[in-house]
């Protein structure tokens, strides 16, 4: 009969192990649950050292215990390939799982079984936990901004066309196809500025006049996000084309271009753009704080497009120059059909990058006096009647970032999926 | 006698300051196949590619089909359009699939109608044997699929002359000769071709003239059997008789 060997885990004694194992792992995860949610000490009678010590021994020996490579058993290879590896994997898995239930009850109590969401004033908070109410009742504030409420529509259709004017390119015509970067480069932004003009600031038609201060919430951050991801794209694109020129006027306008906005911080810029910029106008020339911060943004903006899409270029063989030149084309036809598509399919993920943290730099805009969403929170936070509630209110734009990120991030992963063609 | 479709006096060209080319003469003649050979770094490749310049030669004149190469040259697009080129690492778009790399050019530096591009495409697709790879990826064919489909690219463009700069040097050897036969087929067509090869069977086999080059100038240019029958310097005997 084939010994077997019961001190040293193998493929002969398998079953025994690993149902021990498993066992001790999960004695040492009901110790810490029950300690958790319970507040129960289940290790009471042991002295106070080893109490907090214990489920973590009990957890390494069951884990140890389960290490056996080659199991022929998928789900222990999983975890023994992942989070079991060795005696230290196995002590950082343990201690992760434990901090991750010792701070689930605090937090989930917190932010729903203890929280308050009923009424309209902070009198309705009066538990220990979060006040969603406060959320609640600001939410308008926090969406539009000082925008005045029975207007809230002209918004809301304001966006949905332009959402909807966005998705035109998907049901062009085939003939019309070829006009699809015409469209989306000059056609579209421009329409979607005369939708937003007409349709928010107002003014004619009938529709009250709204100035650009009164702006704010999520929805500035859309617009301001929004204009300045349309056109700091193409803008970068000159800039990195420019910047590989054998022109050398143009090369070093571009390489100034580009240094000058890398190097100056974007607060900065917004100042300069609010506070600085008017007084080189001409007396009668008025052009909104608005739109001045969008285009600071755009070309702060651009400078860092310009550079990653630059990278891309250089990435290419020469051979691809090479072969669009032998056939006879010239700058703009080889960039257009051959360098270009090429090039932008490979910067998809810096340009995400790039785009992903123009929308979170959108909440500096509060430092000239714009209040988009996390400048509403700011001045929220500040409102006598509130006070005492910034952490319901960073939680919710935490939140409602990380949701548009999120997406944007999915898409560009979308994107470079779809413009995958073998090399 | 006609007139040489491509001539090029006293040229020579540097890098930086290290000369590649040293005055070169050289005269091609309409439907004529020439093959340059060479040990490498000898100029070869750059000699094709200052050819429709790719490359700036410094001194000297190229004159191809009647227009002077230099800085001075506006429509350099429409001199490449009739010079066609195959390369190496075959340089197709990976982004466009078989029939629009060939489509491409007519389409946009010709202005041919999509339609009548797209025939003409299959055709010359059908010539290399791969118009039934049309609508497939450059990364999904074989090497000697890709150099073919890159000959029928630059057909595509019907040019004047032909120039191949070493077209087999990356392909595994039983590849080499489905490219080889494509390109023996078009020397029968009588296109005009200049070709950077060390495929010496097919240099006999089609060639009217071989040059030989070492160190950027041209040592020997001598009719095809004449080369290889009893060549005149020292440095292609040498060269021969490791090649052969």
């Amino acid at each position: 009969m084939q010994k077997i060997n019961f001190l040293k885990p193998n493929r002969d004694n398998i079953k025994n192990y690993s149902i021990i194992g498993s066992f001790l792992v999960l004695v040492s995860l009901i110790d810490v649950m029950s300690n958790a949610f319970l507040k129960i000490n289940l290790t009471s009678f042991l002295p106070s050292s080893l109490t907090i010590l214990f489920p973590l021994i009990i957890g390494l020996i069951g884990l140890n215990m389960m290490r056996i490579d080659y199991s022929g058993n998928k789900t222990l290879d999983l975890l023994n390939k992942n989070i079991n590896t060795n005696n230290f994997n196995a002590l950082l898995t343990l201690l992760i799982l434990f901090s991750i239930i010792k701070a689930l009850p605090q937090s989930l109590s917190w932010m729903i079984f203890d929280a308050t969401i009923s009424g309209d004033s902070k009198d309705a908070c009066t538990g220990t936990g979060a006040c969603w109410t406060y959320i609640k009742v600001w939410f308008r504030r926090f969406m539009y901004g000082m925008y005045p409420n029975e207007f809230h529509w002209r918004i809301n259709t304001a966006f949905i066309l332009v959402i909807a004017l966005g998705f035109v390119g998907y049901f062009m015509k085939e003939n019309l196809k070829k006009y699809l970067a015409l469209y989306y480069v000059i056609i579209y932004p421009v329409i979607a500025y005369l939708v937003i003009y007409y349709l928010i600031s107002g003014g004619s038609f009938g529709l009250q006049w709204v100035e650009t201060g009164a702006w704010g919430g999520l929805s500035l951050t859309f617009i301001v996000s929004f204009f300045c991801l349309i056109f700091c794209f193409p803008l970068g694109m000159i800039f990195a084309l420019g910047r590989r020129s054998n022109l050398p006027a143009i090369k070093y306008i571009s390489i100034c271009y580009i240094e000058f906005w890398r190097g100056v911080p974007l607060i900065t810029v917004l100042f300069m753009s609010s506070v600085m910029f008017p007084m080189f106008l001409p007396e009668d020339f008025f052009m909104d704080k608005l739109v001045r911060v969008i285009i600071a943004i755009t070309l702060f903006e651009a400078a860092y497009c310009a550079e990653v899409i630059r990278g891309g270029l250089q990435s290419l063989p020469r051979g691809q120059y090479d072969a669009a030149k032998s056939l006879g084309m010239g700058y703009w036809k080889m960039h257009i059909f051959v360098i270009l598509p090429q090039a932008l399919k490979l910067v998809i993920p810096g340009i995400a990058n790039t785009f992903l943290a123009l929308v979170k730099d959108t909440p500096l805009i509060f430092v000239v006096g714009l209040a988009e969403l996390a400048g509403m929170l700011a001045l929220a936070k500040t409102n006598p009647k509130w006070l005492g509630f910034a952490m319901e209110g960073y939680i919710f734009a935490s939140i409602v970032f990380w949701i548009i990120c999120y997406a944007m991030s999915k898409y560009s992963y979308n994107l470079e999926a779809k413009y995958k063609t073998e090399r | 006698m006609s007139d040489p479709i491509i001539k090029i006096q006293n040229m020579n060209k540097w890098f930086g300051d290290f000369q590649v080319l040293k005055n070169i003469n050289l005269e091609v003649e309409a439907n004529k196949k020439i093959v340059v050979c060479g040990p490498s770094g000898s100029g070869k490749s750059t000699l094709i590619r200052c050819i429709n310049r790719l490359e700036e030669h410094q001194e000297g004149d190229i004159i191809v089909d009647g227009n002077e190469l230099s800085e001075k040259t506006k429509d350099i697009e429409k001199i490449r359009a009739e010079v066609g080129m195959v390369f190496q690492q075959f340089n197709l778009f990976p982004h466009l699939s078989i029939l629009d790399n060939c489509t491409l050019a007519p389409i946009w530096v010709k202005k041919m109608p999509k339609k009548e591009a797209q025939e003409l495409a299959l055709d010359q697709l059908k010539k290399v044997q791969i118009d039934d790879q049309a609508n497939k990826f450059p990364g999904q064919l074989s090497g000697g699929q890709q150099q073919r489909c890159a000959i029928a690219r630059a057909l595509c463009m019907q040019p004047k002359i032909m120039l191949f700069d070493e077209p087999t040097s990356a392909l595994d050897p039983e590849m080499i000769k489905e490219v080889l036969d494509a390109m023996v087929n078009l020397a029968k067509g009588g296109m005009t071709m200049i070709v950077v090869t060390h495929e010496m069977g097919f240099a006999k086999e089609v060639a009217d003239e071989v040059i030989f080059m070492d160190e950027g100038m041209i040592i020997e240019k001598a009719d095809t059997k004449e080369f290889f029958a009893n060549p005149k310097s020292d440095r292609t005997k040498l060269f021969l008789s490791q090649i052969l």
